[in-house]
């Protein structure tokens, strides 16, 4: 077995074999069970509840959880615009970087309130160090924070009892991000430090190359932000390279960190959801579902790289390393290619190489990743769209076995559907309507006014592209449907920062992001009211293979076949005329 | 039904019927109830637009004829759709007029209040006129007007119009056996009669109502089903409107018969279009069972049911106890102990006396005993027999027994006492046989478990459905008799009111029971329970308290009734996954078949080499139209189910309707492809 391909398979058990024990600590702190890092975080915590007067023993109805959620997430908002626009005057702003415009602002805030990541502007040039911390590397904490507060309000209602309380939301929160998030974290930046990635207050560095030119380095606290970066599935890069940067992620160990950093809690939510519940069974087989849907898109796409381009080959050149184009030479084929499906099918959208430049067929399984959004998913919020389709195949398997629908002991009937529905219906709409809508504008090359300006002052619509053709098509596909999973990565040909795509992006991302919360949250609160039914020898057993393929089943034909027409005419139609 | 016919599905009064109400459901008003087959209107209208259109002058929509067949097809799509539900409604109604027959204006003798007091005072009137509370008198050879309560007389009733049993039965006022039903006819006596419901609102009349679809009310699963499906064709909605300006984009002019023929392809008009007739056969699957569901969630609800509450006599055993077997007291002779015992038994009517002379062979007449007295049980001896001469021969409960026997002084022996107590033991009743207050010895009584009960029991078993014996039986024979059929739980010594108890103890733990009742004791324990089944023989009270209503007044009924729920449920299922998974040839089909002129490379996903980008979308269309009517056998006569376990059964039906889903429209396009491919 080659090297490169050993390392992949490393950061796949590796994480595995973490993400186990992880589990099992995730879910006794959710239980409220004593972990060993209360010793530290308990009176630090006591005095947070005091001040802001919070009993975190009060419980709340699912109903008030997604009140106080929302509420806190606007107050983010709030306090990241007002950073962003103002980062100038702002203090710790060495290299005197300049506000942000209005509507990239509003992008840029929303974008890292709803852990999606999607960076219109360039991190060294376009925020300032103040920002960087204390705006957009606070929400990478407290957005991931929220994912997985929301999907322990949903294990809570799932346990097998009538009620309405669901714990606390703000206790979750909490504990989230003081008990998971920041000691992983802080060993994580440790890693990145020894290995040479700046954690530094000092501004830019200059230095003459070999050449004898004057070169200037963007440094700060970078390694304290890659770490939560990836651990809370932003993905938001600190240099607009992202992990392609040789300072963001120096060499092929901080690459192997990174990657099972991004996956670890995606696993370790399913497995704490299976300890949390005693159902260790059903969350092997949720597990199982999300892993071969994982496989499916990541063998095909690491073969095509590693095969090369056709175009090239048939210009006599060899590429024994594949297709190297926006690949960085010391992570290879192998490791671009699984990182670039990871990141795709969680909705981290980091990179470390250039996904414009992949072959077709792997632009399609990145795209069909994000399109799924739950082959493991972001922090919290994977488990949760997961949740969706697990609804829907409750519902149509319970009927096949001749019984009302029943999940984990409670009937699922037509409100629950109208919810489930909506959910799964969100996302094909958001990325089809608004695709729909660029494409008509580019179709007829309209006048975009104010909307859009080019590099030459133009305000056609076709402007945006660098690339037109079935891959200019491929791009805004993919900038729609990375804001709509919340991926946040780029298929970078496409001019994106201007109010066309900075708003309507922005727009996508507050409703695919809050949608899919309220809507499990919500099924979830009120199948806890319901009366418990207990198993029986004609109920649908959710713990089998069997209903494992149904889920997989539901989901490929919901989310991936509706996006076949989209698909063919972008990735597929490109693919077919190389 | 055992007077049913079995003629199949498609008889031809039916059809013609069918056919006629598959043009009137045309109408938007009538189809806008169903969002699936409404848009397939919509998208009918549409073409048919285009069809006028291109005979103006429009060129750039293809040809005329191609559009109009386009057309065609949606049209037969949904007459296809309207001709399942007309047919399933067809069928009802077949079903209900061969009972409404038995209704027709029959004349009804009714009392007339004269002052305070009845008189006999007789009015000929029709029976649509008699109102509930009034009284009415049937005497040999009438026809009962309507539902209605004995108030005085006993008759022998022929029912066989209802139950299609041809034995009469006796119904008498008072007890659980007062009720009458309208339709049936008297044999003998003269009897008064009580009306309990309003014209028009009989059980029967209900059930007519029904099973014509006329007030079928969507259940809940059918409600939350619909969700989805309506769900399913709002995500196409999107995949058609935006595939516009994508196509604009990629300089790929579609043609609008195009996008129609991909959008009713994708959205699941299989199930859209069979899902009312799978309700409403749902209905009439339960009629042809002879039962009359009061609403379509009864029914569903049935094939939920957790726990079975079944009484012991008549549906696990065989209607009474026999006699098995004689045991002798130490120092009797045999012969004359079956002698006596056959003696008491002499005028003995009880099934029970009966088999005793039956299990002793002789005919007690050729005895000859002299001028004999016999004396009936009562409840306060607890014992019957015979005198004659000096003679006095009794049998009875061994308690009873042994204090007559003691107080007259005699010693009780003890190895009949081990007999009694063995008896006991193996689910027997002991009938002890004294002559003149000594022992002579015991009659064992046995229940006759039916045959083929296990079976039944563990058929439920596999269902996911517990079995509950309910008896009056001490708790030893109960438990006896439990273990022997099979049942999973026994309620003993039951009393009314245990029954109810049960049942709110069991629902508590959330699940679901079903029972079934006559009397009216058992009234409050049928409302209870989730599905109650009345035996049309019981009271009215109990027939009300009851979601169901039985015509054949068999016990062993609430087994069908849980496989024809759960039979629709799955029937719902998987022709859902059917209809689902059909979308994947689909795509395959119209997809390349849209782009494919101007982006020639797409010729790729053309993996079934469909000949023609027009002969592509025919096929996919024409197959979306006829596996409609091929799946409407299936829709009324519901999808088998067996009884294999949850898991086992969902395996199956996935790879059936699921797997089976996906490869036959690969089939059936490819071959229809091939068909069209001649003509074009």
């Amino acid at each position: 077995m080659n090297a490169e391909l050993l390392g992949v398979i490393v950061m796949f058990v590796g994480t595995l074999l973490l993400a186990l024990p992880l589990g099992r600590y995730i879910a006794k702190v959710y239980a409220g069970d004593g972990v060993w890092t209360d010793a530290i975080f308990n009176p630090i915590e006591r005095l947070f509840f005091k001040i802001s007067r919070i009993n975190p023993l009060n419980e709340m109805t699912w109903k008030q959880s997604l009140k106080a959620l929302l509420t806190i997430n606007l107050i983010w908002f709030l306090w990241a615009m007002f950073c962003l626009t103002n980062q100038s005057w702002l203090p710790w702003n060495p290299d005197h970087i300049a506000s942000q415009s209005p509507d990239l602002a509003f992008n840029t805030a929303v974008s890292f309130l709803v852990n999606c990541n999607l960076q219109d502007y360039i991190g060294e040039s376009g925020a300032s160090y103040f920002t960087q911390t204390f705006a957009l590397m606070f929400l990478q904490f407290v957005s991931a924070g929220t994912g997985m507060a929301a999907a322990a309000i949903v294990f809570n209602a799932l346990r097998e009892r009538t009620t309405d309380k669901l714990g606390n939301f703000y206790n979750y929160f909490l504990k989230s991000c003081t008990r998971i998030l920041l000691p992983i974290c802080i060993f994580i930046a440790a890693i990145h430090i020894f290995n040479g990635t700046p954690m530094t207050a000092k501004g830019m560095d200059t230095m003459i190359t070999m050449q004898g030119d004057t070169v200037h380095v963007s440094r700060g606290p970078v390694a304290a932000f890659v770490a939560i970066k990836h651990l809370g599935t932003n993905g938001g890069g600190f240099y607009g390279a992202n992990s392609a940067h040789p300072l963001e992620n120096p060499n092929y160990l901080t690459n192997m960190v990174q990657m099972i950093s991004q996956i670890l809690l995606p696993f370790a939510m399913v497995f704490a959801m299976g300890i949390y519940l005693r159902r260790k069974k059903l969350a092997w087989v949720f597990w199982s579902v999300m892993t071969i849907g994982f496989l499916m898109l990541v063998v095909p796409t690491m073969i095509t790289e590693i095969n090369g381009n056709p175009a090239l080959a048939k210009m006599g050149i060899a590429q024994p390393g594949g297709n190297m184009e926006g690949k960085e030479v010391r992570f290879a084929s192998y490791a671009t290619a699984f990182w670039s499906i990871a990141t795709t099918v969680i909705s981290t959208g980091s990179v470390n190489g250039m996904h414009d430049s992949f072959m077709p067929l792997s632009g399609m399984n990145m795209l069909l990743g994000m399109m799924i959004n739950s082959f493991y998913g972001g922090v919290g919020v994977g488990f949760l769209n997961f949740f969706i389709y697990v609804i829907l195949a409750v519902f149509i398997g319970g009927l096949m076995v001749g019984r009302t629908p029943e999940f984990l002991g409670k009937k699922v009937e037509a409100k629950e559907m109208k919810i489930a529905m909506i959910v799964a219906l969100l996302h094909p709409f958001l990325i089809l309507a608004f695709t729909a809508i660029s494409s008509y504008l580019a179709a007829h090359d309209a006048n975009m006014g104010w909307w859009f300006t080019d590099a030459a002052g133009k305000h056609n619509a076709t402007g945006w592209f660098n690339n037109p053709s079935y891959h200019g098509f491929s791009e805004m596909l993919y900038q729609y449907t990375s804001a709509s999973a919340n991926n946040g990565s780029g298929f970078e040909g496409l001019a994106d920062n201007n109010p066309f795509w900075n708003i309507s992006a922005g727009i996508i991302l507050l409703f695919s992001r809050y949608l899919p919360i309220i809507g499990p949250v919500a099924i979830a609160g009120i199948m806890a009211q319901k009366k418990f039914i207990p198993e029986s020898g004609g109920t649908l057993k959710t713990d089998t293979g069997t209903f494992g393929l149904l889920v997989f089943a539901v989901k490929i034909i919901i989310a991936a076949l509706a996006f076949f027409p989209a698909l063919a005419l972008g990735p597929i139609a490109e693919w077919f005329s190389k | 039904m055992k007077r049913q016919d079995k003629s199949g599905l498609f008889q031809g009064g039916i059809v013609t019927e069918a056919l006629k109400q598959s043009f009137v459901k045309l109408n938007p008003k009538i189809l806008f109830r169903n969002p699936v087959m409404f848009t397939v209107e919509i998208g009918m209208f549409i073409m048919l637009a285009v069809c006028i259109w291109i005979l103006t002058g429009e060129t750039h929509q293809g040809s005329f004829a191609y559009n109009f067949i386009i057309f065609i097809i949606l049209l037969l799509t949904l007459l296809f759709a309207n001709f399942a539900e007309a047919l399933a409604e067809a069928r009802g109604k077949a079903q209900a007029a061969s009972l409404r027959k038995t209704r027709e204006e029959t004349p009804a003798k009714k009392v007339v209040l004269m002052g305070d007091i009845f008189l006999n005072e007789v009015q000929i009137i029709p029976s649509s006129q008699l109102k509930k509370g009034d009284y009415f008198i049937c005497e040999k050879d009438d026809i009962i007007p309507t539902d209605g309560e004995i108030v005085e007389g006993i008759a022998t009733i022929d029912e066989s119009a209802i139950t299609g049993e041809s034995a009469p039965v006796i119904r008498e006022s008072g007890g659980d056996k007062s009720s009458v039903t309208g339709g049936t006819k008297i044999l003998s006596d003269k009897i008064k009669v009580k009306v309990t419901t309003e014209p028009g609102e009989s059980f029967l009349d209900k059930m007519i109502a029904l099973v014509e679809g006329a007030t079928r009310q969507k259940t809940p699963n059918e409600i939350a089903l619909n969700i989805l499906l309506a769900g399913f064709t709002l995500v196409f909605v999107i995949v058609c409107i935006t595939l516009h300006p994508f196509a604009a984009y990629s300089k790929t002019p579609i043609a609008i018969s195009a996008y129609i023929s991909l959008f009713v392809c994708l959205i699941p008009t299989t199930i859209g279009g069979l899902l009312s007739a799978i309700g409403i056969s749902g209905m009439d699957r339960a009629l042809r069972a002879n039962v009359i569901a009061k609403s379509g969630k009864a029914v569903e609800t049935a094939g939920d049911i957790d726990v079975l509450l079944l009484d012991k006599t008549g549906t696990i055993t065989i209607g009474n106890r026999k006699a098995t077997h004689f045991h002798t007291a130490h120092g009797v002779d045999e012969k004359y102990f079956i002698k006596c015992a056959a003696l008491s038994s002499m005028s003995d009517d009880t099934p029970e006396g009966k088999s005793i002379i039956e299990l002793a062979g002789v005919n007690p007449q050729s005895y000859n005993v002299d001028s004999p007295t016999f004396i009936k049980f009562t409840a306060e001896t607890r014992s019957s027999g015979i005198d004659f001469g000096t003679t006095k021969i009794r049998k009875g409960a061994y308690d009873t027994m042994r204090k007559m026997v003691e107080k007259a002084g005699n010693v009780f022996p003890p190895t009949t006492t081990n007999d009694v107590n063995k008896i006991s033991m193996n689910g027997g009743t002991p009938l002890v046989v004294i002559e003149n207050n000594s022992v002579l010895g015991v009659v064992e009584l046995q229940d006759i478990i039916k045959p083929g009960i296990q079976e039944r029991f563990e058929r439920l078993r596999k269902m996911g459905v517990n079995t509950v014996m309910v008896t009056g039986d001490n708790p030893l024979t109960a438990k006896y008799i439990a273990e022997k059929a099979g049942v999973d739980d026994f309620i003993a010594e039951a009393k009314p009111e245990d029954k109810m108890d049960y049942i709110k103890k069991v629902q508590a733990t959330g699940k679901l029971v079903a029972m079934m009742g006559d009397g009216t004791n058992d009234a409050p324990a049928l409302a209870q329970a989730d599905v109650g089944v009345a035996m049309n023989s019981g009271t009215a009270a109990a027939k009300e308290a009851g979601n169901m209503v039985d015509l054949d007044n068999d016990p062993t009924k609430l087994i069908e009734i849980v496989e024809i729920g759960k039979q629709l449920l799955m029937t719902r299922g998987t022709l859902t996954t059917f209809s689902i998974a059909n979308d994947v040839a689909k795509y395959f089909a119209i997809v390349p078949a849209l782009f494919i002129v101007s982006i020639p490379a797409l010729k790729g996903l053309n993996i079934m080499g469909l000949k023609s980008p027009e002969s592509a979308i025919l096929s996919a269309v024409i197959f979306n139209a006829i596996i409609i009517p091929m799946l409407i056998p299936l829709a009324l006569k519901g999808v088998a189910y067996k009884p294999i376990g949850a898991s086992a059964l969902l395996r199956r039906n996935l790879f059936i309707y699921g797997i089976g889903g996906i490869v036959l429209p690969f089939i059936g396009i490819k071959l229809i492809d091939l068909i069209v491919g001649v003509f074009m």
